[in-house]
């Protein structure tokens, strides 16, 4: 057997070498689009900046009111996911030894995996239809806090199990109570990867275009109230980008190069302060 | 002995009921959809997962979403072709093949990769890769293997292809991720058996290291192709938009829709209940197809992972 030339140890060899190689192909090629991506966001954004294309509302060409809705839309989703995330990702974590818990965990995973533009008709037909009659922000943080909620809980979970059993028996055994020891003890032991998990589930959700396009709207005008229509980046960039007017079209990469900055810097600071303490 | 009403059964409550949120949020998705598209199931049945129309004009309505159904199981797949074994290469290389400060790299870029939000994926294929796409593959391909019928027609660019590579490019980072782990997580001592009886580094990848992982890298791809499904903004970015029975599927080069474009598209515009209803239904169908991925990559993903958790603890 072993005479045969497919079983030579030179064409072993080069096999072995030629797949080295072709793998080595793969890792670059991954990294060939994000490259392209953002030198192109870069290129073609940076000439639209200014001042007043960052301040100036949508009837001038600026994108002052879709900064405006982001951080708006951000602000709601974290004030109602966070605390929700956090307390599931509590529980999953130091009461989690049971089926029940077993099964939120899994339904947990799912819906991190629901597509997005569902989870944008669900709100719609929640908040827009039903409880306020409008488009407005309310409606587009109930969809992103649909999303947020899920991946805030995991990491959470990730991060308050990384927390040695002997910290959590330390507090125990000087008589503090289960919940104050969790409270006090093992949440702010494990804070610095619970907020790198909850920045980077942030950054996530702050791009997310499909669910704030049936819920927000969008418009040219700065914050109107919480029961009126409401721009944001993402969907600032994704309406523009089917105009076909240059200009409108420069102005998408404009808020292209705004928004990828925002998700970027989150992702790489977030990264660089905690490297090591959250494993993904 | 009872339960008291103490400070570590209350907060142990408060925080299962809270825990039950997700749960809560999934059951509220089914159920919106299920109650919003019974308008249309009503009236049109099975025809609608079957038809190939889709005519909101009031007196003459026809909704049936089998070419949106067939478009996004197509940018999938090309998705997967594509997007699987490249993401395999990354992940071997990065778990038994580059040194430390090139893995550490290489991981890092991919992340970053997965941190661009979906819309600018769209912006860049709408604007750049589709013109790479057009000239560099479609066109060859259409010049010298326009008779096989899959790459016959007029490249344009915006296309279920472009679709395809953009979704490619998405699922990459997800993949390649869940395979490192699969793949980090096979036992040492697997590795050196092989090694023992003299295998090559590939042989030892090939024949053992894939094999011992291959359930989880199949759960990984899964993984990958419930993204693929699900994803709206790239995909309505560059797929061309077509709607009826030009959107069916004839070849690569035309353009098409999936089910989360058909919804980005016309749901806000959609004059009648009736077309309202309809793209709740597809919302439905996009769902269900979700759903069942997602639960069979879960099942292979997990049962994988906690085979390494009992083997490293």
């Amino acid at each position: 057997m072993l005479r045969n030339k497919w079983h030579s140890y030179k064409f072993r060899r080069f096999k072995n070498r030629f797949f080295y190689v072709l793998c080595l192909i793969c890792a670059v090629i991954a990294v060939v689009p994000l490259a392209s991506i953002l030198f192109e966001v870069v290129v073609r954004g940076a000439p639209v900046i200014n001042l007043e294309f960052l301040t100036s509302n949508g009837l001038k060409g600026g994108i002052g009111p879709a900064i405006q809705g982001t951080v708006i839309l951000i602000a709601l989703t974290s004030a109602i996911g966070i605390p929700l995330g956090v307390l599931s990702g509590v529980y999953l974590s130091e009461f989690g030894n049971n089926k029940y818990a077993t099964w939120m965990r899994s339904i947990n995973d799912i819906l991190t995996e629901v597509p997005s533009i569902v989870i944008g008709i669900t709100a719609y037909t929640l908040i827009v239809i039903g409880l306020i009659g409008t488009f407005s922000p309310v409606a587009g943080a109930v969809a992103l806090t649909f999303m947020l909620v899920p991946i805030v809980a995991r990491t959470t979970e990730e991060s308050l199990k990384l927390v040695p059993n002997s910290v959590r028996e330390a507090s125990l055994a000087l008589g503090a109570h289960r919940w104050r020891t969790i409270l006090s003890v093992v949440v702010p032991t494990a804070k610095s990867g619970l907020i790198t998990g909850v920045l980077l589930a942030v950054a996530r959700i702050a791009g997310e275009t499909a669910p704030i396009l049936l819920t927000i709207l969008g418009n040219s005008y700065f914050f109107q109230g919480l029961d009126a229509p409401m721009d944001a980046l993402p969907l600032r960039i994704f309406l523009n980008s089917r105009m076909p007017q240059p200009e409108l079209q420069a102005q998408a990469w404009g808020a292209a190069l705004v928004l990828i900055l925002m998700v970027l810097a989150l992702n790489i600071g977030v990264r660089l302060a905690s490297r090591g303490k959250l494993r993904r | 002995m009872t339960k008291k009403l103490t400070g570590d059964n209350i907060f142990k409550v408060l925080a299962a009921v809270i825990a039950a949120s997700a749960a809560v949020i999934l059951l509220l998705n089914a159920y919106i959809l299920i109650t919003g598209s019974t308008t249309v199931l009503s009236v049109f049945k099975l025809d609608f997962v079957t038809g190939m129309n889709w005519n909101p004009v009031v007196g003459r309505e026809s909704f049936g979403v089998l070419p949106y159904i067939l478009g996004t199981l197509i940018t999938s797949s090309i998705a997967l072709l594509i997007g699987v074994p490249l993401s395999l290469g990354i992940a071997i290389f990065l778990v038994e093949m580059a040194p430390k400060a090139v893995k550490v790299a290489i991981s890092y870029l991919v992340e970053l990769l997965a941190a661009v939000p979906s819309v600018i994926f769209g912006l860049w294929g709408l604007f750049v890769l589709r013109f790479w796409v057009l000239e560099y593959i479609e066109k060859p391909l259409n010049t010298y293997l326009g008779w096989i019928p899959i790459f016959s027609g007029t490249p344009f660019g915006l296309d279920f292809l472009t679709a395809g590579i953009i979704l490619a490019i998405m699922i990459i980072p997800t993949v390649a991720s869940v395979s490192k782990e699969v793949i980090s997580a096979v036992p040492d001592s697997i590795r050196e058996g092989a090694y023992g009886i003299g295998a090559t580094k590939w042989e030892v990848i090939r024949h053992w290291v894939l094999s011992y992982g291959r359930s989880g890298i199949f759960g990984a791809v899964i993984l990958g192709l419930g993204r693929a499904v699900g994803e709206t903004m790239a995909v309505t970015m560059v797929i061309g938009n077509a709607t009826g029975p030009t959107a069916m599927p004839r070849t690569l080069f035309q353009p098409g829709q999936t089910l989360p474009s058909l919804i980005a598209n016309g749901f806000l515009e959609a004059p009648t209940p009736l077309e309202k209803s309809a793209y709740v239904g597809a919302g439905l169908v996009l769902l269900a197809i979700s759903l069942i991925i997602n639960i069979v990559a879960h099942v292979m993903v997990t049962r994988v992972l906690k085979v390494k958790g009992g083997a490293v603890e």
